[in-house]
């Protein structure tokens, strides 16, 4: 496949303070890749660098294979859809959406047809001749929209187009985009600090931090194999649960102990690590702990303890214990009879255990 | 309780009645300068020398008026505010049009395209609109005569516009840093050049701060005195200069009703902004919380 978008090597800085390092980035026609990562780790920098919206200070951005990092946004061939929505004030719908073919000359029958023709695409044929302050958020949205895909460009820049928006119409929204994604089979590049976003949207995440990478991979390597702890602790909600443990070397496996509250010592084999740090922290899903009666699998560990507290979320309940001295969720099925203050069974999923070096947070 | 409630009632009544009265107690107060100005316009001098200063006019005459507008005398012409008139307006208005036409670019400049030092560039401006008149009244004066301005309805102009900038650059940058800079964004991948954006987007989001910027500046230019006193000659005096004359260089008895209708007559063209475009002007003042 043909590379849509290569960003390498990319610094940026604000005078001293440096919020993009050595960004290596490669995306292929049709990817959809999501930025995600918590306020100021530099995920919209980022977006604004590809665009051309802001300067890099070194490195390069291709786009398609052509060298974009001196040329200006307008000639880069994107299209972008932000946060507020930026949608021209005085103008109507149907002004906004042409503006730019307006400025770059493109004569008005082939912008009539290509308004018509996303109108149509987008559902907003009946709002074209208002002017945005009459329109709710989510319609404000979908002209935003309208407005990058008259464009027809290589790549579609988000930042945070959904993040404005109620949390029903959000989720809407974000079935849209998906769809538009399918449909199109555009290449597009979506901020978000919502990591429920990215896992549903992308086909690629880039989880930053700090204005370094941490991860990138697919939805399900960030999911189920977390490079680090902040990783592990950003992606997933509930968050991963992160155990203190050690590890203690004996004949041909490792013996990991978690240390309960009550000073008893719950025990677990490992086999297939050939080396461990003594310090660890055991990295497990919420679904990988669960109750006794659904669990036949093997490989599996009882450990147990108190139930603290109850959270009943429709599909699923939380139930909170603690393990270790720290507090752990587990997912339980619904319909779950368990009650606050009992003590029960649950049933960790050996399989599914990340582990990570205490000291430096990175897994093994 | 009821008695309570009750007794509330009468104080609130009792306060409001307090605060009305004292509002109408203010409002008669600045306004009885503009009753005795208006009444005694319309006297004959006959009736001023005899009447009392705040009765109302037994017998309207608009005689005042005609001589203020077309026969008074301003020092040895005496051709009344008339000529002097249209000098205040052929000021007024170039130097109005110019001095928001420049602020609003320099507030989009600084508001919108940030550079390095813009602040500073800002923070020089706004100071300007602090510099004292008196403090620039020499250079400028020199500055004219290099420019070869001096005495001139031009030289007046570029001086108004200059000492404007300060204002209208603050009115609009303060106006402009509240519209989220991605609409310059969305614009410039949209390909629109840094005036499109003006011309086409900022410049019709503008209207409020506009008409605020308009009656500041017409109020400032029209009322200005020093100015047109120090770099004027005889045939391009400003009105306020042309008032002082008629009412200082009267010889004989001094009239009274034509120096009331004159000084109506200068002030009346900054009423009538105020009065038209008064509603946009606390609009626009308060405009900031505006959403697109």
């Amino acid at each position: 496949m043909d590379s849509i978008l290569k960003i390498k090597n990319v610094n940026k800085n604000f005078g001293k303070i440096s919020v993009l390092n050595d960004i290596n980035i490669d995306i292929e026609s049709g990817d959809f890749l999501v930025l995600v990562g918590p306020s100021g780790c530099g995920k919209s920098t980022l977006l604004n660098c590809i665009a051309g919206l802001e300067k890099i200070n070194s490195g390069d951005v291709f786009i398609d294979n052509k060298n974009m990092s001196d040329v200006a946004p307008k000639d880069r061939d994107i299209a972008m859809v932000f946060q507020s929505y930026a949608l021209y004030p005085t103008m109507t719908v149907e002004k906004n959406i042409t503006f730019g073919m307006k400025v770059r000359g493109i004569t008005e029958d082939v912008q009539k047809e290509k308004l018509k023709e996303v109108a149509k695409q987008l559902q907003i044929e009946n709002l074209l001749k208002r002017k945005p302050g009459q329109l709710s958020g989510g319609q404000r949205q979908r002209v935003a929209m309208g407005r990058a895909l008259v464009r027809n460009p290589k790549l579609f820049l988000f930042d945070e187009p959904l993040s404005n928006l109620d949390a029903k119409l959000r989720v809407e929204m974000r079935t849209e985009i998906k769809r538009l994604h399918y449909d199109l089979g555009a290449s597009m590049v979506y901020v978000t600090h919502d990591q429920i976003e990215a896992m549903t949207l992308a086909t690629k995440i880039v989880v930053m931090k700090d204005g370094f990478i941490q991860q990138i991979g697919t939805p399900a390597e960030i999911y189920n194999y977390p490079e680090n702890i902040f990783v592990a602790d950003f992606m997933g909600s509930p968050p991963m649960n992160l155990i203190n443990a050690t590890a203690i070397k004996e004949k041909n496996h490792y013996k990991i102990n978690i240390k309960m509250e009550d000073g008893s010592i719950v025990s677990i084999k490992e086999k297939n690590k050939s080396k461990l740090p003594e310090d660890l922290l055991l990295g497990i899903r919420p679904e990988n702990i669960t109750e006794t009666s659904l669990k036949n699998k093997q490989n599996c560990h009882m450990i147990r303890s108190k139930v603290d507290i109850i959270e009943p979320a429709g599909s699923d309940t939380f139930v909170v214990t603690k393990i270790g001295n720290t507090e752990v969720t587990a997912r339980f099925n619904s319909e779950t009879q368990v009650s606050i203050g009992s003590e029960i069974d649950f049933v960790v999923d050996l399989g599914k255990i990340s582990y990570f070096d205490k000291l430096s947070g990175q897994r093994i | 309780m009821i008695n309570n409630i009750n007794n509330t009632n009468y104080t609130n009544l009792l306060l409001r009645f307090l605060l009305y009265f004292i509002l109408i107690v203010f409002v008669l107060y600045y306004l009885l300068p503009l009753f005795v100005m208006i009444t005694t316009s319309l006297k004959s001098l006959e009736e001023i020398r005899t009447g009392s200063l705040v009765s109302l006019p037994r017998n309207i005459t608009f005689e005042a008026w005609g001589t203020a507008w077309s026969s008074a005398c301003t020092g040895i012409q005496c051709e009344g505010l008339r000529p002097f008139f249209w000098n205040s307006i052929f000021i007024a208005i170039p130097a109005v049009f110019i001095s928001t036409l420049i602020g609003a670019l320099n507030g989009y400049v600084v508001a919108q395209w940030r550079f390095r030092g813009a602040n500073i560039i800002f923070a020089l401006m706004l100071f300007g609109c602090f510099i004292p008149f008196q403090v620039i009244l020499l250079p400028m004066a020199r500055i004219l005569g290099l420019m070869d301005l001096a005495g001139s309805i031009t030289g007046l102009i570029f001086v108004h516009v200059i000492y404007g900038i300060g204002f209208t650059t603050l009115f609009f940058r303060n106006y402009y840093v509240n519209i989220p800079n991605e609409l310059v964004k969305a614009a410039k991948i949209d390909g629109a050049t840094f005036l499109r954006i003006f011309w086409s987007i900022f410049l019709p989001l503008s209207l409020p701060i506009i008409v605020v910027t308009v009656i500041w500046q017409f109020t400032q230019i029209w009322n200005d005195f020093l100015f047109g006193v120090s770099f004027s000659q005889a045939g391009t005096q400003p009105i306020t200069v042309a008032l002082n004359n008629i009412v200082n260089s009267t010889t004989g008895v001094k009239e009274y009703n034509v120096d009331m209708a004159a000084a109506i007559i200068a002030a009346m063209p900054t009423l009538i902004v105020y009065v038209f475009a008064g509603k946009y002007f606390i609009r626009g003042l308060t405009a900031g919380s505006v959403k697109g």
